[in-house]
């Protein structure tokens, strides 16, 4: 009885991120999408609350949105996985219901 | 008829600031007629949505505070505050408005529809929900 | 282009609908003719409705949808005018889009 948990604001401008990674059961999933792939990169203030993420479930972050902003797939955090639009139908149809972070 | 499905409308937006709130409660008045278990969440700054005494005269603003107080009637009684978002916003339970709804099982007895909920609560709200709809 | 409805030199202004544009500028006098152009005659039960709108929607701010209106009307008038075949009686358009109309209140939410 998953989540699937959207994230599509950056963490440096709104508290999107955090407030949805304080909600996480074990076995749910975030998808970063949007500006929410600006908390992606490795090396910022953000990555701690993403690794904490990592612990209860998975977290994906969507490729053409991060292409459009210039991070590199080996710029990610180590645990967060790519997906493609289809990546995201399939994550949508796995899980037992999708909440939006604004 | 198909059976009920759970609705959560999960309000996480100051009220007056942005249209956000305010959507929010027509989609859930519209939404009423379709009788379905709803239920209201209230975190981070959407909890101000339901501080006492707003007073949008002098902004030239609506007042759809008032509204929540309507929502009983419509069957919505269920207001689910986290605890979290109030005190991280110097706010307790006092500061919010009184909402109640008429039990008509219980010889219409009032009966207050907010719920303090902790973190992990709201959490598993969310988690037995069909429908999340975020505002 | 602009609707109005007008009183002498009262003039207010109505969406293609006929709900007035600006809520505060209503008074009886505007009912009455809001009233005439939806064909209906204000009794004493008339205003009942419309007056118990008002208080309402100054209450909550909405316009309550039909079977709230009715349910309130009951608990406040009794049973036979907490009815919904009452209410279209007297507004046969639909009670609350009507009664609201001529209370120069916005249409309920949730109507169509």
């Amino acid at each position: 009885m998953s989540t699937l948990h959207t994230v599509n604001k950056s963490p440096f401008e709104r508290n999107a991120l955090t407030s949805c990674t304080g909600h996480l059961l074990a076995g749910d999933a975030v998808l970063m999408i949007e500006d929410g792939v600006l908390g992606a990169r490795t090396g910022s203030s953000a990555v701690a609350v993403v690794q904490a993420a990592l612990e209860s479930g998975s977290v994906y972050a969507l490729a053409p949105d991060c292409a459009a902003r210039g991070i590199k797939p080996d710029d990610l955090i180590e645990g967060v996985q790519l997906v493609d639009y289809a990546g995201f139908v399939d994550l949508v149809a796995q899980h037992q219901r999708t909440v939006a972070w604004l | 008829m198909a059976q009920k499905k759970k609705f959560l409308y999960l309000n996480r937006k100051a009220p007056h600031g942005t249209i956000y709130a305010l959507e929010s409660l027509e989609v859930v008045l519209i939404g009423a007629a379709f009788e379905q278990d709803v239920s209201l969440a209230f975190l981070d700054d959407g909890v101000f949505q339901l501080m006492a005494g707003q007073d949008t005269t002098a902004a030239g603003m609506k007042n759809f505070s008032r509204t929540f107080k309507a929502l009983g009637d419509y069957d919505v009684r269920k207001f689910y505050v986290e605890r979290e978002s109030l005190a991280e916003r110097g706010l307790t339970v006092e500061d919010l408005m009184p909402i109640t709804y008429e039990d008509e099982n219980e010889d219409y007895a009032e009966k207050p529809s907010i719920h303090l909920v902790g973190r992990a609560e709201l959490a598993a709200i969310i988690a037995d929900q069909d429908v999340v709809l975020s505002f | 282009m602009t609707m109005q409805y007008k009183i002498g030199d009262i003039v207010a202004e109505h969406d293609e609908e006929g709900y007035l544009t600006d809520i505060t500028v209503w008074n009886k006098d505007l009912a009455l003719l809001i009233a005439k152009s939806e064909n209906i005659e204000m009794t004493p039960e008339h205003w009942e409705v419309v007056d118990f709108l008002r208080e309402y929607y100054e209450e909550y701010q909405i316009a309550p949808a039909i079977r709230i209106l009715v349910k309130e009307m009951k608990k406040k008038f009794g049973p036979e005018k907490g009815d919904q075949k009452y209410l279209y009686q007297l507004f046969p358009y639909g009670p609350a889009k009507q009664a609201c109309k001529i209370g120069g209140l916005p249409k309920p939410t949730g109507c169509v």
